[in-house]
């Protein structure tokens, strides 16, 4: 019999989070014969996330609907997915390592009585041993990892394993279950939003972060236009976010979000260490930066020494003319 | 009020990482209270001074653990327990952690359990809701605020920069999140005081555990190192001429573009 893997879809604004498509590449990276089946808890029409992940290639998917499931609670989404799990006896599961995959899976984790491995970025296998790479403090080292009993239950951090590309011509189950999801003890009462519209910054190829540097709110103006032109997200450092120059939700960092886009341009930003831990697995870094000594330089691959503020235009400029 | 805090001892970050025979090296490096667990203490603190009651601060580690349990009195905490596993275990994981925990609470009645929501060496964030998980309470992680009234609890939940107000009643785990206050530095009163405050030492044996009831599910097979980058190019010429060249090694080098 050949293995099945679960893969828990997680949705945002009606549509599914990229990771959730990364996580079936990862499913098929851990045994590239395994059945998987798809997994989404919502209280949204969600037959054509379903028919997504088919797409991306999901072997059938497993929808569970409830208004108990419109907001996550982990309560809501581990009655329903405990239920699809003991339907379904899978030998592995996966799921993005995002706000509600780190929220949720420890929980499955413990009422199994399994490993769990955590934020992997790379996964490893010759069908039989499974390997999972996973960056330990701070970026700063990986570890190895093997799972040694039970399930392989494994978190993706988002942005690094790549999705399979979309097939119209895949066909497969969409099965809606009843669950009953009853005694949730933690009442969303309201969310407040602060996070920028648009792109994702966990997701976003390509961001724009500025630091200290840009001096003022203002400042992030041209920062905003360049993403913008670039279709990617703005960040900051937390120096930016301190002096109030823009909103805790956009902080890169170790104590703010660790972000691995194709291109990461820090703008005024001087590279503590800290800051270095979210952002410095990036494919492609570029500092800008008046202070030609600034440590962002070391870990960037193309350096600017000058003013953000003539150079910022400059660039956007520039990059307008090549993307006509 | 019976608070208790899950403490971690971690490496400190700002350390040079070496490693050699797949470990990380550790002589002679700088151990601190995992950040994160800070929050928790400052925290648990805030809510006995309130409320009170009695913070009992718990780690599991190795006798050199006691100085951040005593670091964790000198701020405020009642009480410190570690559960000490340097003779029994040589490798544990996240399961190995819960477990061991949630033997220690078997006997407790804990209204309020807080943790870091994820500790900057291991970084996986699963201690936490493992254990509220087995010990059958309800869980709410990375908070920014918290605000008990009576049995009902009031939270702030920071979901990748949106807020979240949850409700939920005690008893409850939470774990927490920068903004939610700023830890204290340890007075010198403290730190004296903290050297007569009760420090429980325990081995799982005393948890009526043995090696196999905590046996680990995953193992790290490997540390290593990212790859040295090689050093960036930092571009020349005037100003104009920076930026274009930048635009084109995006394009044809870096192919980002």
């Amino acid at each position: 019999m050949s293995d099945k893997i679960l893969v828990i879809g997680e949705a945002r604004d009606g549509e599914l989070r990229n990771v959730s498509y990364e996580a079936i590449a990862a499913a098929k990276k851990i045994k590239a014969d395994s059945e998987i089946v798809g997994v989404i808890c919502s209280n949204d029409d969600i037959e054509s996330q379903a028919q997504e992940m088919i797409y991306y290639g999901a072997d059938r998917v497993v929808t569970i609907k409830h208004e108990n499931l419109k907001t996550y609670t982990p309560e809501g989404f581990g009655q329903a997915l405990m239920r699809v799990i003991n339907d379904e006896s899978p030998s592995g599961i996966v799921m993005g390592h995002t706000s509600i995959g780190k929220d949720l899976t420890p929980k499955i984790a413990s009422k199994l009585e399994t490993g769990l491995v955590s934020d992997a970025v790379e996964i490893e296998s010759d069908g039989d041993n499974v390997q999972f790479i996973r960056p330990i403090y701070s970026g700063k080292a990986f570890e190895k990892k093997i799972i040694t009993s039970g399930l392989t239950f494994v978190t993706i951090r988002p942005n690094n394993i790549p999705m399979l590309k979309r097939d119209e011509s895949r066909s497969g189950d969409v099965n809606s279950k009843d669950v009953d999801v009853t005694d949730i003890r933690t009442i969303i009462k309201d969310v407040i939003r602060k996070a920028s519209e648009g792109v994702d910054l966990s997701e976003a190829n390509v961001i724009i972060a500025g630091g200290r540097g840009v001096k003022s709110a203002d400042g992030f103006k041209p920062l905003y236009e360049l993403a913008d032109v670039l279709g990617g997200a703005v960040g900051a450092s937390r120096g930016a976010c301190d002096a109030d120059y823009c909103d805790y939700s956009l902080q890169i960092g170790q104590t703010g979000k660790v972000v691995t886009p194709d291109l990461y341009i820090a703008v005024g930003i001087s590279g503590a260490i800290q800051h270095l831990a979210g952002m410095s697995n990036s494919k492609v870094i570029v500092a800008i930066n008046k202070d030609a000594e600034a440590n962002i330089f070391n870990v960037a691959d193309y350096g600017i020494v000058g003013d953000l503020f003539e150079i910022i235009p400059l660039l956007i400029e520039e990059i307008k003319k090549i993307k006509q | 009020m019976n608070i208790y805090v899950l403490l971690k001892k971690t490496f400190d970050t700002e350390e040079k990482i070496a490693v050699s025979d797949g470990r990380i090296e550790d002589d002679g490096a700088e151990f601190i209270i995992n950040p994160y667990d800070e929050y928790a203490v400052e925290e648990a603190i805030n809510q006995r001074d309130a409320h009170g009651g009695e913070v009992t601060v718990v780690t599991i580690g190795d006798e050199d653990s006691e100085k951040q349990l005593r670091t964790a009195l000198a701020m405020g905490a009642d009480k410190a327990v570690l559960i000490n596993t340097e003779d029994d275990l040589e490798d544990g994981d996240q399961y190995t952690t819960a477990k061991i925990l949630e033997a220690f609470f078997e006997d407790k009645e804990a209204d309020l359990i807080l943790a870091g929501n994820v500790a900057i060496d291991e970084a996986s964030g699963q201690v936490g809701p493992r254990v509220a998980e087995s010990l059958g309470i309800p869980y709410v992680t990375t908070i920014t605020s918290l605000k008990i009234d009576g049995e009902t609890v009031s939270i702030e939940k920071d979901v990748e920069g949106d807020v979240e107000i949850v409700e939920a009643s005690l008893p409850i785990l939470v774990t927490c999140q920068q903004g939610l206050n700023d830890p204290r530095y340890p007075s010198l009163p403290g730190i004296m005081k903290a050297k007569k405050k009760p420090l429980e030492e325990l081995e799982i044996d005393d948890l009526d555990l043995d090696e196999d009831d905590v046996e680990a599910k995953t193992k790290t097979i490997e540390i290593f190192l990212p790859a040295e980058k090689e050093a960036g190019r930092v571009l020349e010429g005037d100003t104009g001429d920076k930026v274009q060249e930048l635009v084109s090694l995006l394009k044809n080098e870096a192919k980002v573009l």
